[in-house]
């Protein structure tokens, strides 16, 4: 079983608790125009239009498929730019394995692992695999597995899954389905079930919601997400991010960017609806 | 004469220094118009093109550059030289360590050591309320940062989990003053998740303390014992460190056709003339100062024969680039596993070095490694063996590229790693690190964390807002602030992101 893997961090403090190993799946079944990693999304079909854009010449096609020569890049990511559907030339595919070796070789340093992407429910059964090789290696199992995730998976496909998983943050985009299916090109039925099967499950580590200026903060959309949570419960977790252009392309570039004051605003209505747990951003560029 | 005499003068006068700071500065001039102690030709060539560097500690060496008394001696037993009693109550003892510390020298004029303050304070704590422990501890760090402004000074804690340890975290992470700097020695086996989980939490309000790895440098010592001083130097306790001379491995590498030539013929004959020149230095110390004649010695606060010499080295990777440059290889040390390689195998050939080379008048007849932390003047060149500034790989990599340095390197090797502040909101990540550079063979673990304003130098803490004050003219009420204003000037590190910078001694009257 292999997975194509779009980047992988041996530190970080921003994906769940503790350091983690993350995991970056290629892919995914969103169209957000404001994601700020767009070059995560598409699957490459080996066009080969990146290839003349590579400066380095590290890119070419061989036996119809893309070859990339890791040695010969300078990581200026000019191929990304080049790329008609939003995919990644330099993705690796990878093995259960050779996943679970690179986590032994960091354990020292790890509290668990994060599986992100992309979407990282777009490869479900490398997931599964993956997880269950990690619950199953005697060194390995103390690893959290986590996943960051946005829940746009039916219930059956949940099953199983959540045997071998520890916690989920869970990215809803807009709760107003006509808002979602705006900015993510697709319905949130399934994302917001998701969120109520893993609070039930206990699964549910985060919720996580990007605030856009205009679209995401407005009354309307404040007051659902309070509804929301209070059906999950008080404490669950809730993580607001802040939109800003890093990475964008787009339309979306030209949206306004949140501002620290605003989020603050939403944060204290969040907490005064009796959310226990308003996490906000600590960093602002 | 008169340009000697214009250079004292520009002293005096000095509009940034306090008559305090000016007197010191007076000394060292004038210490350094005598004669240095006599050294053969090749040695002296070398200290002049600066291959080997005597720290710029003085031409007469009055007393050993790092002293760590055992303060349980004048605890125990008072001293009679300071007509004190032994102390029985802890006011008395907090009374005792104060007017001990003004009698301990060390190359700053200030001691680099102020004791295991935990074990030492505990037996004097029992019948102590957690709120009068409190502020008499609070008392006593705002007395140590107003009357010994010097952030070389250290204090030692841990490894046990301890009420005035626990105190001593709160009262520095709620007063975030420059001195003293902290090391939590940390043992597994013997601290708890909690103690080590305060640690980072003070890490994330203000980048101290720093973490020692017990049971490293405990195997690297005897019974007596050991203390972590000024910059991460790990240091027989009762005794210390005699001088710290150290090597450019740059300038050694410059020098070699190849690394076989700079391995077999080139770091060899520079690293006796470093030798010859630590000798000249302890042999004046020992046999001309008069300083074991001291009630130190005498009441047993140190022994004699407890003092090292630091072997240090420094510019680890420059001179891996400039052997791979020679040999036409394009990997960077930090970065490429074979130059990393090369590294490694330079270290080890020096704690081979080092481990053949007999000295008089020092602690177990050898010197001691160190990756030395810098100057203030090295401009462009990085210190000990670290990963030049700008250029870290991400901060597991970073630990994993250095782990196998240290072993070889017992008198300490400090490395820092730089974090950005979305760490604040998951300390866990921090004791991962932490304990994974443990876990890997790490000495030391030193965490900075960007956007503090009390930062970590070399391994001394200046606050950024004390070094814009000496830039506009303003003068500093501490020593160190100096010192961090060169090094911010000389070597731009504060312009970006890992606020770090290599030096630990000045040259010039600023200090």
């Amino acid at each position: 079983m292999s997975a194509l893997v779009s980047r992988i961090l041996r530190y970080s403090c921003v994906d769940g608790p503790g350091n983690r190993l993350v995991v970056f799946l290629q892919g995914c079944n969103f169209a957000c125009p404001t994601c700020h990693n767009p070059h995560t999304r598409g699957v490459c079909n080996d066009c080969g239009d990146c290839i003349p854009a590579c400066p380095r010449g590290a890119l070419a096609l061989v036996d119809g498929r893309i070859a990339f020569d890791a040695s010969a890049c300078d990581a200026c990511d000019a191929c990304l730019r080049a790329c008609p559907i939003s995919a990644n030339p330099m993705v690796q595919r990878l093995e259960v394995a050779e996943i679970v070796a690179i986590a032994r070789a960091n354990l020292p340093f790890l509290s668990g692992i994060t599986l992100s992407g992309g979407e990282a429910l777009m490869q479900r059964k490398f997931v599964l695999a993956l997880f269950a090789a990690l619950a199953a290696d005697p060194d390995l199992a103390r690893l959290t597995r986590f996943i960051d995730t946005n829940g746009h998976l039916a219930a059956a496909g949940w099953r199983g899954l959540l045997e071998v998983t520890d916690g989920v943050m869970l990215d809803i985009k807009a709760f107003d389905p006509g808002l979602h299916r705006t900015l993510t090109g697709r319905d949130n039925r399934l994302s917001l079930r998701a969120g109520r099967l893993l609070a039930e499950a206990g699964k549910l580590f985060e919720l996580r919601m990007l605030m856009i200026p205009g679209k995401t903060d407005t009354v309307g959309e404040i007051a659902r997400l309070i509804a929301y949570v209070r059906g999950l419960g008080a404490e669950t977790r809730v993580r607001l991010n802040a939109f800003q252009h890093h990475g964008v392309q787009g339309r979306a570039a030209g949206w306004e960017k949140m501002t620290r004051s605003r989020m603050e605003q939403v944060a204290a209505t969040l907490r005064a609806a009796g959310l226990r747990q308003v996490v906000t951003p600590v960093v602002w560029l | 004469m008169s340009d000697q005499f214009a250079a004292l003068r520009a002293i005096t006068e000095d509009p940034t220094l306090s008559p305090a700071q000016k007197t010191r500065a007076l000394a060292l001039a004038a210490e350094n118009l005598l004669p240095y102690p006599a050294l053969d030709a090749d040695t002296t060539a070398a200290l002049a093109a600066r291959v080997i560097c005597d720290m710029f500690e003085g031409h007469a060496p009055t007393r050993p550059r790092y002293v760590l008394p055992d303060y349980q001696v004048v605890l125990s037993r008072g001293s009679d030289w300071l007509e004190l009693p032994a102390p029985q109550t802890l006011d008395e003892a907090l009374n005792t360590l104060m007017i001990a510390y003004h009698h301990v020298p060390s190359i700053t004029g200030m001691p680099v050591y102020i004791g295991a303050l935990d074990s030492l304070l505990k037996p004097f704590c029992d019948g102590v309320s957690d709120d009068d422990l409190y502020r008499k501890i609070k008392l006593f760090w705002r007395y140590i940062d107003r009357v010994l402004p010097d952030a070389f000074l250290h204090a030692n804690i841990g490894p046990s989990d301890n009420r005035v340890a626990r105190t001593i975290l709160r009262v520095d992470a709620e007063l975030k003053q420059i001195a003293p700097n902290l090391t939590l020695l940390y043992d597994p086996a013997v601290s708890t998740d909690a103690l080590l989980a305060q640690a980072v939490g003070n890490i994330l309000a203000c980048c101290k303390p720093h973490i020692a790895n017990h049971p490293l440098h405990r195997a690297a010592f005897d019974a007596r014992g050991y203390a972590i001083v000024s910059c991460y130097n790990a240091l027989p306790l009762a005794g210390g460190a005699s001088t710290l001379t150290r090597i450019n491995l740059r300038e050694v590498a410059l020098r070699s056709r190849d690394a076989t030539h700079f391995l077999t013929e080139v770091l060899p004959h520079y690293a006796e003339l470093a030798f010859r020149l630590m000798q000249a230095r302890i042999d004046h110390l020992y046999e001309r100062s008069g300083f074991f004649d001291s009630f130190l010695v005498a009441e047993g606060w140190i022994e004699r024969d407890r003092f090292t010499a630091m072997y240090g080295i420094f510019a680890m990777a420059e001179a891996v680039n400039v052997l791979q440059d020679k040999a036409g290889l394009a990997g960077r040390y930090g970065a490429d596993a074979q130059a990393n390689a090369l590294g490694v195998q330079i270290s080890r050939a020096l704690a081979d070095l080092v481990a053949v080379r007999p000295l008089r008048h020092v602690w177990r007849g050898r010197a001691m490694l160190h990756a030395q932390a810098g100057l203030s003047t090295d401009t462009d060149l990085t210190p000990g063996v670290r990963i030049p500034y700008g250029q870290e790989p991400d901060p597991v990599a970073h630990v994993q590229a250095l782990a196998p340095h240290h072993a070889f390197y017992p008198s300490g090797i400090s490395d820092i790693v730089t974090l950005d502040e979305t760490v604040t909101a998951n300390p866990q990540a921090l004791v991962d690190l932490c304990k994974g550079a443990f876990a890997c063979g790490f000495r030391e673990f030193t965490a900075n964390v960007a956007s503090r304003d009390l930062v970590r130098v070399t391994g001394y803490m200046i606050r950024l807002s004390d070094v814009a004050r000496f830039e506009a003219g303003e003068g500093a009420r501490t020593n160190t602030t100096g010192l961090g204003a060169e090094a911010a000037r000389m070597t731009a590190i504060l312009a970006r992101a890992p606020r770090v910078l290599g030096q630990e001694f000045n040259v010039g009257p600023g200090q």
